[in-house]
Order: C-alpha cells, then structure tokens, then sequence
C-alpha cells in the first residue's frame, strides 16, 4: 500500500512546518528536529510530563492535551510546557487527621475556588476536577480520592485556574489521606506479616532453596492452579 | 476506528467468542515451552548478540545495542577535572528517581544518613509510573511464600538466585503495608481485604492493583513523600561517570546538567545505582514500552568501575505492545487485560496459546502466530499482530468490569475511536523489561565496596523471565534494602582520596581492544529520536565539540 503520505501544516511556536499526518505531537516535534529534554517522559500518556496547550489558526480557543497521546491536526499551533510553578504542602502523614478542617489547613486557598470550572475543561484525563476540589470543600476525602484517582499530575489545571489553586496536589493528600487513615485495613495482609514475623515460612523456604533443579522443576510442573477468576 | 478489512477479521472474533467462552487452551509442557522460545524468542538470534570484548564480562553475549554503550568512551576527561571542588557531599548519593531510587532515597534517611537523589528527567519519570497490573505479594490465606518462590523461580527458568528469590517473596507483604501505610490507595474488597489478580505464571491470585494505574499510584505516593521529607533533589542531572577513592572504593559521582552542560561533583560515601531499564537502545529494532530515559545508564557506570552484571543476554518482550494505531504502537497493553479474562486469538478467531503462561512464552507464540503460521493481522502500515479480545472481561466480570478495572486501557484506545468494550486490540511483543542486571547480594551491595544497586537496573531477581508484578515488587524490596545497607555502610566507611583512574585505565583497555575509535560515547542518557539536517559541518567544527554534551551522541 505505497499511498502518497498525505502532509499536514502545523505551527511550532509561530513557525510552519510540514509533517506526516498520524504523528502525535511529540512525534511532529521530533520530526521537526526538536530533540526533546523537558517535556517527556513515559511517552505512553502515564506521567504527565507533556502536558500541552495548543489551538489553531483560525479558533483562538485553547486546548489541552499530552502530547506524546494527541494526534496532530490540521493548522495546529502547538508549544510543550517545560515547567510550571506550584505549590505543595509539606506534612507528616503519620501527624495529621483524615478531616476537611486539616485539607483546609494544608492548602487554606481552597476556600477561594468560585467554580469557575476551568480546571475540569483543561484536564486531559477529563476528570471532574472542580467537583473533586469542592469534595475537598466540604470534606468528603474519599469522593476526592476517587475522582481524582486517575490524575497524572501533568500540572495542567494549576496552570489554569485563575486563583492559582493546585488540584492536583490538594487530591493527592487526600489520597494519601484516604488510603492511610480511610481504607478498611486487611485482615490477611496482617496475619501474613505475624506468621512472617514468627518465622512460619522459613523451614519450607529453606527446602526449596536448597531443593535440586529437577526436584524444583517436578514441584513446580505439579503445583495447583488458581482458576483466574 | 479499525478500517474494513480488520473489521472483517473482528467479526470471525465475535463469532468464536461464545465457544471460546467456555474453551479453556491447555498450557503447553516445559518441553513444548523451551523448543518454542527456542525457535521464537528474540534472545535467540543468534545475529542480535556479540560477545563483549573488554570488562569484567569479557567474553559474555548480549544484544549488540548493549554491548556498544557498555564498550563505550566516557563523556569526562579526567585531566580536565578537579576533583577538589566538591558541590555536594553527603553520605548516600541515589542515583534514579523511579520507586527504586526513591524507596532507597528513603530507607537511607530514615537510617540516619545525609541523602542526594539525583535523577536524569524529573523526579518520578521511570518505568515505575508505566506499570499498570499491580504488585506480587503472597498474603491470601490459600498462598504462601513458598508458592511464591516456586512460581518466580519457574518464570525465571530457574535460573533466579535463590537467595534473592526468597528475599523478594518475604518481604513482599511488608512491602505492600509499607505502601498503605504512605497511603497509596490499594483495590480492595468493601470488608478491606485486597483485591487480588492472576497473573501470567503465577498460581495463586497475588496481583495487588490500583485501578490499571498501579504503579503511577505508587510513585506519585513515593515522589510526594521524598519532597516531605525534605530529602534534596536534582532533576535533569543524569550522572555521566562515578568516582573512586584510592583504596578500591565507591566515592561519589559526576552529574551533568542536561539544559547547560554544567557538571555537578558529588562526594558520597556510598551510592545507590537505580537507574531503571534500557528500552530505550531499542534491541533488534524493538519498539517499547519503556520511558524516554532508559537507556542503560546504570549498567554503563557501574561496569566501569567493575561491577559484575548478569543475564545480561536476556529482554524480556511484553507479548500485548499495541500493534494499532500507530500512534501508540510498542506501547504497553496491560496483562491485567488477560488476568481478567481477555484471550489471544488470531485473524480467524481461534485462540493459539493459553494467555497466562509466562511473559517470555506467550511472546513466543505471538511471533510464531504472526511469522511462521501466518495468521497475523497486518495493520495499513505494515505492522502485523494478533487480538487480544478485550470484549470478554464484561462477558465474564459484568457490565462495567472494563470500565472499573482498566480505565488507562479504555482512555488510550478512545483517543483514537476504539472501544475496548466492545472491540478487541491488535497487539504484538514489544521490548519491556531487563531480565538482568547488575550482580547484587541481598542487601544489594554489588562487589564494588560502596555501589549498591536497586530495582530493573540490578540482576538475578528474576532469572531470565520475569513475571508480571514482581517488578513493581523488586523495585521496593531491593531499593528499601539498597537505602538501609548504604547508610549502614556509609556510617563505618572511611573515604581515601579521590580518584579518576578508572576511567583513566577503561579508555587504555578500549584503545588497546582497537576499540575507542569504533564505539559510541555512553552513557547515552537519551534516544534521539530528532530528525536531523543533513550533515553540512566541516570537520574542524566536529573536533572541537567538546565530550561530555549530550550533543555529540
């Protein structure tokens, strides 16, 4: 299928360049002779390291996206954003209470979200980020951490929001929060570690440390199987 | 969107997919096992690997992209640097900022030591946020850790060493409560019991998950919890070479700024490599699922300074890259997909391989489905693959199974109009681990006095195959036990002078070899993947580019 590769106009920082459709922006930079240092990371849309913004040439309207995860389109005008500044509480897990009044404490500025919404129209995973930052409000943590449990952390609504609040970060203590203080704790997971901690294991352990390769491989051919599911 | 032809494929799917339903694909015997890798898998061919002609490996094979960095010339040179003027000293240098690094980076302070972390791109950027499936701890009451071993030691061949298996497993519950207690976020059962997965190999249901964003959960938690503690930082700071001290030990390091050139010089006592995997050299034109930077580093520095690596003639390649759209092509296709049910099946929808035997054996099969059988898909620009049939995990979970369990998954593939609930994916192996590494003990201390390494970058964990979600394990088994041994280490060592003659003594061993003119400068730090002007520069320009820019490469 030798087709004729159709070219697309693009605008990297004003300029024009020609690439193949079908490439991602981040593969339309690199195919521009841009050789990225900032603004990559995992390149499977995992680390929010390339968070971007773009339009086009005749809509002003900004969008957002990930760069190495957003095809490019025609008269795209596109930039990666290196860094952005935000601010980030520092605290003791072990000395703080899963409660709204300690997320109000850590990040006070909360209060001043007016949902304005931008947050949530700038996500690139499109989660509800205003309606977890007014969970965060009224002090629902676990609604928060589950709205926001599918965040990158690309920056991309601190960036935006006009009261320079920080989504992303005030949802990550309150996941934090929430798995450390909110999340019904594991029965099995703790009688594992006491029989671990009384050395139930080790004798077999030893057995099969010291076991022969054939020995092992018989062991191993026989054991029983889990069905999946 | 899939265009018509695949579609027609998909409806030879749709139309198997009820008796699949009920079909369970026998696993196929150690024999059938080893003359399939044998015939199939990568580590095979026999023209993808060489011999390394210099170093403490001299004489073992591995891929010819790893033998060029590992053969390479040093960015420094030595004359021109003052090991006098120090920017940091500290007792615990990490260098890597992925969970490995980290978890280190943390057990070290916690054990009184003074802690620089230093990391190539920023803090978090690793294959650690890539892991989607979970992480490996026997703690149901039908398992143990016996199980376990047996299951690891199976997966690796059985060539896994024994004393680090047995670490790995028992540690393996702590590990998970380490986690909760830094308050990631586990999927568990509304009575609090975890909510446990299968996994390729593995014998019991012992995946622990976050969602399908397992390992982004973890790191974000580790990153988060590095800046409370105050630990100091330095992103875009890849280090290009270690130091030594004139009695044999480990010294410090040089850490280069990406943006400006600027070395930074560092005094350690001790250092922790966690540098993560190599990917990124793309062995035998592999595309990957690994992040930008890895790219071998680690191994790079620490084999010139001496340090033994191991079953470094072995990659492991993820059987479900995505093989469609191309955008996304090499990128990972989680074996959650598979625990939760989703089969393998080729253009006439019939399956060809049970889909959770081992990584390295369904990779395999994948390849002998498309090269040897012919019954691939071929995508429009020539890629070639098999389905995953995504559509039964709803079929056998219920409604909205997908939606819960894999909302990475759904997300990627809706960018480009594919709807993994109703439609499968089209994958193919894709380059994603490094079975092997450098050679540790349990405490990770390599035989290098002071160099202690954790996570994808160390070896012998996992033999030569390792299984799903024991990675994410090792990476804070090993760097929590990495951190702990080096601030003991670095409270007892006492450091001599500072030295560059290592690297001195590797260039006159790469010169004699013949060599210093035929490899690359390494460590590479970044893939360049920039297309690049034609060449229009005179050679005195080249000559006085100087080593040590990330430029030359």
């Amino acid at each position: 299928m030798a087709e004729q590769v159709r070219m697309v106009d693009i605008y990297i920082m004003g300029r024009h360049y020609q690439v193949p459709e079908g490439l991602t922006i981040m593969t339309a930079l690199e195919y521009c002779g841009y050789r990225m240092i900032r603004g990559c990371g995992c390149r499977a849309g995992f680390c929010g390291a390339c968070a971007t913004v773009f339009n086009f040439k005749n809509d002003p309207q900004l969008r957002y996206d990930l760069a190495c995860q957003k095809t490019i389109e025609q008269d795209m005008y596109l930039v990666q954003i290196p860094f952005f500044p935000s601010a980030k509480a520092l605290y003791n897990l072990e000395e703080v209470e899963a409660t709204g009044e300690q997320v109000l404490t850590l990040y006070p500025d909360l209060v001043k979200c007016f949902g304005c919404n931008t947050c949530t129209k700038t996500c690139p995973q499109e989660l509800e980020v205003m309606w977890f930052m007014s969970d965060a409000l009224r002090g629902d943590i676990r609604e928060v951490a589950n709205k926001s449990f599918d965040c990158v952390m690309c920056g991309l609504c601190a960036a935006r929001c006009p009261q320079g609040l920080v989504p992303y970060n005030i949802a990550l203590l309150c996941r934090r929060l929430y798995g450390r203080y909110l999340a019904p704790t594991s029965k099995h997971l703790e009688d594992r570690l006491a029989e671990i901690e009384t050395g139930k294991f080790d004798a077999e352990l030893e057995e099969l440390k010291n076991m022969s390769q054939d020995k092992l491989r018989r062991r191993y051919a026989e054991r029983d199987i889990e069905p999946a599911y | 969107m899939y265009p018509t032809y695949m579609k027609e494929s998909i409806r030879k799917v749709e139309a198997t997919r009820e008796r699949r339903l009920k079909e369970t694909f026998p696993r196929i015997t150690e024999e059938e096992k080893t003359s399939l890798l044998q015939k199939f898998h990568p580590d095979f061919i026999k023209e993808g690997m060489r011999e390394l002609l210099v170093g403490s490996n001299k004489g073992e094979r591995t891929p010819n992209e790893m033998a060029d960095v590992l053969e390479g010339n040093s960015r420094i040179n030595p004359d021109k640097i003052d090991l006098d003027k120090i920017d940091y000293d500290v007792d615990v240098l990490v260098i890597g900022g992925g969970g490995a690094g980290a978890s280190a980076a943390l057990l070290a302070q916690e054990n009184g030591a003074t802690v620089l972390l230093t990391t190539k791109l920023r803090l978090g950027d690793a294959n650690t946020v890539g892991a989607q499936a979970g992480t490996q701890a026997a703690d149901r009451p039908n398992d143990s850790l016996a199980i376990h071993y047996l299951d690891t030691m199976g997966g690796g061949r059985f060539t896994n060493i024994p004393e680090l298996v047995e670490v790995l497993v028992k540690d393996a519950p702590s590990v998970i409560k380490w986690l909760e207690t830094l308050g990631v976020n586990w999927d568990k059962n509304p009575d609090g019991s975890m909510h446990e997965l299968s996994g390729g190999g593995a014998s019991r249901l012992r995946l622990h998950s976050a969602r399908d964003y397992t390992g982004l959960e973890e790191m974000r938690v580790l990153r988060d919890e590095v800046k409370n503690r105050k630990i100091d930082y330095l992103e875009f700071s890849p280090t290009i070479e270690l130091i030594m001290d004139n009695k044999g030990q480990i010294g410090g390091a040089i850490l280069v700024n990406l943006e400006t050139n600027e070395l930074s010089l560092v005094r350690a006592k001790a250092v922790v490599m966690a540098t993560g995997g190599t990917g990124r050299l793309h062995i035998q034109g592999f595309p990957t699922t690994n992040h930008y930077g890895a790219t071998a580093d680690g191994l790079v520095l620490a084999y010139r300074v001496g340090a033994k690596l191991i079953f470094m003639d072995t990659m492991q390649y993820h059987p479900t890259g995505a093989a469609y759209p191309l955008q996304i092509l090499g990128q990972l296709v989680t074996e959650k997909v598979r625990t939760l049910g989703a089969q393998l099946v080729n253009v006439d929808g019939e399956q060809f391989i049970m889909p959770l035997e081992p990584r390295d054996v369904v990779a395999s099969a994948n390849i002998r489905e498309c090269q040897e059988r012919h019954k691939g898909i071929e995508t429009p620009s020539g890629e070639v693959g098999v389905w995953l049939d995504s559509p039964m995990i709803d079929i056998i979970g219920g409604e909205g199974t997908i939606a819960r369990q894999l909302p990475a998954m759904v997300r990627q593939f809706s960018r480009f109009n594919i709807d993994i609930i109703k439609e499968p994916m089209l994958v193919y192996p894709t380059l994603h681990y490094q079975n092997g590494g450098i050679k540790i003990n349990t405490n990770g201390a390599t035989i290098v006095p002071g160099l202690f390494a954790a996570g994808e970058c160390e070896g012998g964990v996992h033999g030569r195959n390792r299984l799903i979600g024991n990675s994410t394990l090792d990476i804070f088994v090993f760097g929590r036990r990495a951190g702990r041994a080096a601030a003991q280490y670095a409270k007892e060592v006492k450091l001599g002078t500072l030295t560059l003659d290592h690297v001195r003594q590797w260039q006159a061993e790469l010169k004699q070899a013949g060599l210093a003119e035929l490899r690359p400068i390494s460590p590479l730090l970044l893939p360049n993947y920039a297309r690049q002007p034609y060449d229009y520069l005179p050679d005195y320009t080249k000559q006085i580019l100087t080593v040590g820019q990330i430029k030359v490469a």
